[in-house]
Formats: C-alpha cells, sequence, structure tokens
C-alpha cells in the first residue's frame, strides 16, 4: 500500500514537472556548462568569441523569454512560476547581463585577466536570478539566491592578482553569507508558522489568523528574512559592504551587480512580501519607510564626498535602492509598477555610466577620479554627450527615464498617504544632483592637457554606449510603453 | 512533541552565538564557520520544526542548506587562498585597502 502511494507520488510529481516556465534557466545553464568545456579546449588568448557567443545566447534567451509573455503555468507542483512578473524582471536580468558582457571584453583584456569563465559565472548568475523572479517556494527562491550569490562572489574577486580585487571578493563572500543566515532564520521561522514553504500556502495560512502581527515567530520571521533582503539590496544600515565591494571588483562586474542582483533582490523580496504577507502590510511597510529614508539619505550624503568615481556610483547605487524601496513601502500598484520600471531604466543607466569610465580608465584602474574626466567633453564630445545623458537620467531630470521612474515610485508614496516619504525623497533626488553634475562640471569646464589617446572605442562597447543611451532615453521620452507592461506584471501577482 | 520550544531555544543560541561571532572575530576562517553556526541552528530549527509540523517540507530544506553550505564553502576558502596569496593574512583588520 505504501510503495503504490510512493509511486503515485512519484508518477504525480514528474507529471506535474512541465518544463515550459524554466525553459529560458536550462537554456543558459546548458550554455554556460558547454561555454566552460570550450573555455578549457581553446587556445589560450583566443577568448573573444566567447564574448559574442554568451552574448548571442542572452539575446536568445530574451526573445524566449519574451515570448512567454503573457503566460501563466505553474509547474513544479507549485513551486516555479511563469507570468508576466517574472518574465519583467528576467528581461531586467537579461538587459544587465548582456550590457556587462559587452563592456567585459575589453576591460578584462586589459587588466590582463581575461580568463573564459568570466562569461560562464555571469550566466549562471542570471540562471540564479530568474529563479529567484519566478520561484513561488522559499526553497526556490533561496535557491536562486545562493546560485547567484556564489557566482558572484566569485565574480567580485575574479581579477586574482589585483589584492583590492580579492578583498572586494571575500568582503562579499563574508557579509554575504552573513546575511544569507538571517534570510534562512526567517523563512525557517515562517515555515514553523504556517506549516508551508509554497508562498500561496503561506498566504493562505497567514490570511486565515485573525492577527499575524500577534504571531511573534510569524512576526520575527519576516523581520529576520527582511534583514536578509536588505543586505542583498544594499539597504542602509546594511550597506556597509557595497562601497568597498564595488570599488574592488572589477568594473564589468560592478556595472552588474548593481543592476542585476539588485532588482532580482527586490523580485524576490516583491512577491515573498506582497503575495505571502499582504495582511501584515501595516506591519513591514513601517519597516520599509525607515529603511527607504535611511538608504536614500546615507547614499546620498556619503556620495558627496567621493572622489573616486566607481565609489561615488556605488553610493549612488545605494541610494537608487533607497528610491525603490520607496515604492515598496507604498506597496500599491503605482508604487510596485514604479520599483520594476525604474529597475529596467537604472540598469541602463547605471551600465552605461560604468562603460564610459571603462574607457576613461586606464589599466591596473587608475584614471578612475572624478578630476580625471577634465577635459573629456572637448576631446570625445559624443561619449561625453552619452555620459551626460546618464548622469542625468541617474540625477531623475526629464526627460530621462530616471524621472519617469521616481515621479511613479514617489506617486505611489504620495497615493498611499506617505506624503513625508516622497518630500524626502525628493529632497534626496536634489541633493544628488550635485554629485552627478561635478562630472559634467569637470568634462565640460576643466581644461586639461589630456588627450585620452590611450581610449579604444571598440564595437562591443559603442554597442553598449549605444543601447545604454536608448534606455535611458525612450522610456522617459513614450513612459506608457514601458509602463504598461510593468502594471501588467504587477497585477498578476 | 513537547519539547519543541527546548529545540527552539537552543538553535536560537546556537544562531546567536554566531552571530556575535561574526562581529567580534577577526579572523576570516573563524569569521566563517560563526557563520556555519548560523546555517546550522537554522538547520536545527528546520528539523525541529518538521517533526513537529508532521511534514517532511523543513527536511529537504535543511538537504539543500548543506548542499549550498559546501558550495559556499568551496568558493569562501577559494577568495581566502586567493587573498592569502597576496596579503599573507586572512585577518579581517588586514582588509582594510579600501574602507571597511
Amino acid at each position: 500500500m505504501e510503495a503504490l502511494s510512493f509511486q503515485q507520488a512519484l508518477q504525480q510529481s514528474i507529471l506535474s514537472a512541465n518544463l515550459i516556465p524554466i525553459l529560458p534557466e536550462i537554456l543558459l545553464s546548458v550554455l554556460a556548462m558547454v561555454l566552460l568545456l570550450v573555455n578549457v579546449f581553446a587556445p589560450a588568448g583566443q577568448k573573444s568569441y566567447l564574448n559574442y557567443i554568451s552574448f548571442f545566447g542572452i539575446v536568445v534567451t530574451g526573445i524566449l523569454v519574451a515570448v512567454g509573455w503573457g503566460g501563466h503555468i505553474e509547474s513544479f507542483s507549485g513551486s516555479v512560476v511563469l507570468d508576466n512578473f517574472a518574465t519583467f524582471f528576467k528581461l531586467i536580468f537579461l538587459v544587465s547581463a548582456g550590457l556587462a558582457i559587452l563592456i567585459a571584453d575589453q576591460y578584462m583584456e586589459r587588466e590582463g585577466c581575461n580568463h573564459g569563465e568570466l562569461y560562464p559565472l555571469i550566466l549562471f548568475t542570471v540562471v540564479g536570478m530568474m529563479l529567484m523572479a519566478s520561484g513561488t517556494d522559499l526553497m526556490t527562491i533561496f535557491l536562486g539566491l545562493e546560485v547567484m550569490s556564489v557566482s558572484l562572489y566569485v565574480l567580485a574577486g575574479f581579477n586574482r592578482g589585483s589584492i583590492k580585487s580579492n578583498e572586494a571578493g571575500l568582503k562579499y563572500f563574508l557579509l554575504g553569507a552573513f546575511s544569507t543566515g538571517f534570510l534562512l532564520y526567517g523563512m525557517a521561522l515562517i515555515y514553523g508558522a504556517t506549516g508551508t514553504t509554497r508562498i500561496a500556502k503561506i498566504a493562505v495560512q497567514v490570511g486565515q489568523m485573525s492577527l499575524p502581527s500577534a504571531n511573534i515567530m510569524l512576526l520575527a520571521g519576516m523581520l529576520l528574512m527582511l534583514t536578509g533582503f536588505a543586505f542583498k539590496v544594499a539597504a542602509a544600515p546594511f550597506h556597509m559592504w557595497t562601497p568597498d565591494v564595488y570599488e574592488g571588483a572589477p568594473t564589468p562586474i560592478t556595472a552588474f551587480m548593481s543592476a542585476g542582483p539588485k532588482a532580482a533582490g527586490f523580485a524576490a523580496a516583491l512577491r515573498i512580501f506582497l503575495v505571502a504577507l499582504p495582511t501584515m502590510q501595516v506591519e513591514w511597510s513601517q519597516v520599509f519607510w525607515v529603511l527607504a529614508v535611511l538608504t536614500m539619505t546615507v547614499g546620498n550624503i556619503t556620495a558627496l564626498r567621493q572622489d573616486n568615481i566607481k565609489r561615488m556610483l556605488a553610493y549612488s547605487s545605494i541610494a537608487h535602492a533607497g528610491y525603490a524601496l520607496v515604492g515598496f513601502a507604498a506597496g500599491n500598484p503605482t508604487g510596485t509598477a514604479g520599483i520594476l520600471f525604474y529597475m529596467l531604466s537604472y540598469s541602463f543607466m547605471n551600465i552605461g555610466a560604468f562603460a564610459i569610465i571603462i574607457l576613461v580608465g586606464k589599466k591596473g584602474e587608475s584614471n578612475g577620479t572624478v578630476q580625471d574626466f577634465a577635459g573629456f567633453g572637448v576631446k570625445h564630445p559624443v561619449l561625453a554627450v552619452a555620459m551626460s545623458i546618464f548622469l542625468f537620467s541617474l540625477a531623475g531630470m526629464p526627460p530621462t527615464a530616471g524621472f519617469i521612474g521616481k515621479f511613479y515610485l514617489f506617486s505611489g508614496a504620495v497615493q498611499k498617504g506617505y506624503i513625508w516619504l516622497a518630500i524626502i525623497g525628493v529632497l534626496n533626488s536634489a541633493a544628488s544632483v550635485y554629485y552627478y553634475l561635478r562630472v559634467m562640471v569637470y568634462m565640460y569646464m576643466k581644461d586639461s592637457t589630456e588627450e585620452f589617446d590611450w581610449m579604444q572605442l571598440t564595437v562591443p562597447m559603442a554597442l553598449c554606449v549605444a543601447i545604454a543611451v536608448a534606455g535611458s532615453l525612450i522610456p522617459g521620452i513614450v513612459p506608457s510603453f514601458i509602463l504598461q507592461f510593468a502594471q501588467q506584471a504587477v497585477r498578476l501577482i | 512533541m513537547e519539547n519543541l520550544n527546548g529545540y527552539l531555544i537552543i538553535s536560537a543560541i546556537l544562531f546567536s552565538i554566531g552571530t556575535v561571532g561574526v562581529l567580534v572575530r577577526k579572523n576570516a576562517i573563524v569569521i566563517f564557520m560563526c557563520i556555519e553556526m548560523m546555517l546550522n541552528a537554522v538547520n536545527l530549527t528546520f528539523v525541529a520544526l518538521s517533526r513537529h509540523l508532521g511534514n517532511l517540507d523543513g527536511q529537504v530544506f535543511v538537504f539543500f542548506i548543506m548542499t549550498v553550505a559546501a558550495a559556499e564553502a568551496a568558493v569562501g576558502l577559494a577568495l581566502m587562498i586567493a587573498f592569502y596569496n597576496n596579503k599573507e593574512s586572512i585577518d579581517v583588520d588586514d582588509m582594510n585597502l579600501m574602507k571597511w
């Protein structure tokens, strides 16, 4: 009798394993493993084509993901889902990974660490992020998070010869693993309070409680999980690792880390908090209110006094996580659609800015201060205009994508009644203009004897800058196009 | 199971010891051991709760945590070796090239 039921259960689980929702993940994992093998047998010094193959793989996966728009398929007995929310986030991850791959080759060649493992690792990171976005079970989300994090630890320390990169990798590893502990403890307590790890079932269980916040186990689990996610998206006061890791990691990886994994953290947190714990919104939105204010303020104020431009963008990335948290605190469709929109446009503008930093930089990560941009606007007018667009978009000026994104995030907060939160956000945004414009002042108004003759604008680099310019301008000029997708995406979760 | 609370308290204590250890110790390997202790405290919580609730989800979760912890250990120790090769130390106070 028991054997039969086991057999039945096995049959059932095999039948429920629909592979279509995880087809993009399968494709990318297979590609990454093939590339690892190819890398072993390829002659040394000819690794650039790995770059093209992985970019091509990203594009194909992107098409595959986009085809799934509008579908709703659950698989693996409800632990993975294909819905618009997951699809939108998967496209964000693919955009950030694709752009990072385009700028990686030149940088890695210059720094002398162009090992072929870079591209498979980036692809594995994307697989992890995709699982986080489509996971509907705490287990799947945890696994996705770890696939992402473990690959990122290696990527941050990728430049083995550089002590700064070693330091970045080790710091990221120690603090990342530490935060995983909190996240897991939170998951364990939520499992204890509800008896399940499925997000939909948690929602049912929590919905049946008359006063969920009186359940200490549930409340503690929620707060611990919130701490874990706050670490992952670099929200203050859990942001201490961010500037060091972003400064030390190879620049293309920094660009990637500040866009993709941050969006992945938001994807998983949004699904857990909005789907599983909507009845506790009063509790968690207060916490997010405080986190948002702290994160924006700390990020912007410390960014004001940075001279190293990578470090400045690291603090600015903390501030941007704060803006996204404003939408999270609001927790209404406008605010959450704003997060999706903002994360997409942030990927474009931030990676674009990092591409210019790579172009201006010299071997050994020198030439990376704000002052080194002096005279850039005269010597390279086109690239300087591109950089100005990225900086304007980061500062949130119209008609760029950054402006529209912030507009929706803050109007979500106003709709929810968090007037003060929106005011603090706008003030912060105004303060951030100072450090972004400072770069532009150096570019256009300071003279320099530098000829910038070491710069080589390769084809992938130019392609990345062009895509990034388009991505930071078009959503700002015709916002409704992207925004309607973002709104559809949050409607279904 | 009557003594569920006992197990939960033990694992909470283990978790706290691990957390404090991460914050006060200086050697990267010891910090990593403290993190492992936090993860094992979580495992204990999961197993105790799984037994108490009478469903196996929690025990399956533990397997995943153990696997992931092993992968993390491999990557983490490799990063420590890379750092040691350049700096001849794995003391977190020596990770001072950038402001910690």
